[in-house]
């Protein structure tokens, strides 16, 4: 049905999507796990209250989650080109996936942890556990079930944001959705592409689900 | 008299709310001893959790101090602080196990926290799940054990780090009378064998009278009375103590009879029929209308009224009060509405 080098251009986008959303979702993690853990800790009634600091980190976060992902590639386009040399393509598009995504990680692991009974956080203080050891023994194994599921509803996220990106030549199966689909009107590649989007998308949550299912200790 | 472990110096806790300051403590002073177990009862919302709270600090009391083995605990930073806590364990109503660990690891939890080395940790968990009897459920996570095993495998815990004291707030409230009987004797067991204070927050007086030595009544933020269970339990001073060990649903019956007396046991040998000899020696019958009388440490403790039969002659009534006040009962005579509680 397809010509041989459609099909491989096919599957090297393949190879990119799922390379921008892999490398994606590790930074945006890197960045959003601590700052989750920030907006927890420095909360009201949590386990280093900084009202002022986390009502300040909130309105940030909150103001990078509000821009819409489009204008938000535009306007880092500087900064993008500075961090990667150039600004299209997979790896230009990962910078602006992470800026949108951080944020969003970060409010995924504040509702994980919220979520975390208060009293397992009293017991730990009460033998004596820091801060520190509060955060790394207690809140993140316990959240893990939690923490899983929320990746996985980050990376297809991530997943649909980096398609988004096809507009402006990002690389990967919604760059060719969008360029031979829609600019061209050749609708058996568009649908495909968006069938492989689909795909990808119900594998990486199904995925995450299960693997959340069986750590989860509190199920069986 | 040794000194007391544990030392609670004019504690006032106070949380800020819209409309000033909400109380929850005023001026508590309390001295624990090493070795006791301790009980603090009051209703629902008197205050008890905060002040289990502010024992290890886990609350900052507004004004006033803690003072444990020595140490003002509100002079240590926050770093000596985590040290002294965990010479205190602490048990829960909801158990507050970790419930991504097994209990073998949740009793390890603890020693992590303090740095203990991994094997030498295992090996005394194994030691403390033994003695609280769970040997066999190592490898069980907390959501496949009942509520009374979830709570022994928290005592494990809280025993881990050798603590000299241990708090219990509401640690039976959550569980069955016979599986709290069963965890109250272990902790009666474990404060024997090793020497801990054990502190315990209830609003049961089954609970106390169960296990401990020394209670003290918490009521709208202060504390009412206290001193040894006994005594305070069958002479309650306090309107607040009588309310607890005379509950509103426990009023006797009025009675409108003649010849009815209050007898008042406080302390007489539990195992000496009195009423009965006392019917036999003056050969005359009594009618026993209403008893409150509850046994502890083996003395009996509480009131009863009793009739006595309109036509017994004045001596044999004589006899009968020279009989009771031998045996240090004290007897008076009531009539028309009456009930225990005054
Ligand atoms: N974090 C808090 N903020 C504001 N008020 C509080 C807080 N914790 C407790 N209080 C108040 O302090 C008082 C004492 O509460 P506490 O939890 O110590 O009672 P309690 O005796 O343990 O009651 P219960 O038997 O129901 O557990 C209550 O009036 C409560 O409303
Ligand atoms: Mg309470």
């Amino acid at each position: 049905m397809f010509e041989p080098e459609i099909i491989n251009m096919i599957t090297e986008n393949f190879g990119v999507s799922i390379y921008m959303v892999v490398v994606s979702t590790l930074f945006s993690y890197l960045l959003g796990l601590p700052l989750g853990v920030i907006l927890v800790v420095t909360a009201p009634g949590g386990l280093k209250p900084m009202p002022f600091f986390n009502q300040v980190l909130g309105v940030i976060v909150n103001l990078l989650r509000s821009v819409p992902f489009l204008i938000l590639l535009f306007v880092i386009m500087p900064f993008t080109q500075f961090v990667t040399g150039s600004s299209f393509g997979a790896n230009a598009t990962i910078v602006p996936l992470v800026v949108s995504a951080a944020p969003f990680v970060a409010r995924l692991i504040e509702s994980s942890f919220k979520e975390i009974d208060f009293g397992v956080i009293e017991a730990a203080q009460s033998m004596g556990a820091s801060n520190w050891q509060i955060i790394t023994k207690v809140m993140l194994p316990e959240s893990k079930p939690s923490l899983l599921v929320g990746s996985a509803i980050a990376a297809t996220t991530i997943l649909g944001y980096s398609a988004m990106a096809g507009v402006v030549g990002g690389g990967g199966l919604g760059d060719i959705a969008i360029r031979y689909g829609f600019y061209r009107y050749q609708n058996d590649l568009m649908y495909v592409c968006v069938i492989l989007l689909v795909i990808i998308t119900q594998i990486i949550q199904e995925a995450g689900l299960r693997i959340a299912n069986k750590t989860d200790k509190r199920l069986h | 008299m040794n000194q007391p472990i544990i030392q609670i110096k004019d504690l006032c806790k106070s949380y800020p709310s819209k409309k000033g300051a909400a109380v929850a403590l005023e001026h508590i002073n309390l001295d624990i001893y090493p070795g006791e177990i301790f009980g603090i009862i009051g209703m629902s919302g008197a205050g008890k959790s905060t002040l289990v709270r502010c024992i290890n600090f886990l609350e900052k009391p507004t004004s006033g101090t803690v003072i444990f083995d020595g140490q003002d605990l509100s002079k240590l930073s926050s770093k000596e602080l985590c040290k002294a806590r965990q010479s205190m364990g602490m048990i829960f109503q909801q158990f507050n196990l970790l419930m991504q660990r097994t209990a073998l690891q949740n009793i390890c939890f603890p020693m992590e926290i303090a740095g203990i080395k991994k094997e030498e940790a295992l090996k005394r968990a194994r030691e403390l799940l033994k003695l609280v009897d769970m040997e066999n459920k190592e490898d069980s996570y907390p959501s496949q054990l009942s509520g009374g095993q979830k709570q022994r495998v928290a005592i494990a815990r809280a025993l881990a780090t050798n603590p000299k004291v241990l708090l219990c707030d509401e640690a039976t409230s959550a569980l069955d009378p016979k599986t709290t009987r069963a965890i109250l004797n272990l902790l009666k067991d474990i404060s024997k064998r090793l020497g801990i204070t054990v502190i315990i927050i209830t609003h049961e007086m089954a609970v106390i009278e169960e296990v401990c030595q020394k209670v003290a009544i918490i009521d709208n933020h202060v504390i009412a009375e206290t001193g040894t269970v006994a005594e305070v339990f069958s002479r309650p001073k306090q309107d607040a103590t009588k309310r607890l060990v005379y509950p509103e649903d426990r009023k006797l019956p009025d009675f409108n009879a003649a010849r009815c007396f209050r007898l008042i046991f406080d302390g007489t040998s539990a195992m000496e029929p009195v009423i009965s000899n006392m019917i036999m020696d003056c050969k005359t019958p009594v009618n026993i209308l209403a008893a409150d009388t509850r046994v502890m440490e083996g003395q009996t403790f509480g009131q009863m009224i009793i009739q006595i039969p309109e036509q017994t002659s004045q001596i044999n009534l004589e006899r009968i009060l020279v009989y009771l006040d031998n045996k240090h009962v004290q007897a008076e005579e009531v009539s028309g509405c009456l009930n225990l509680k005054s």
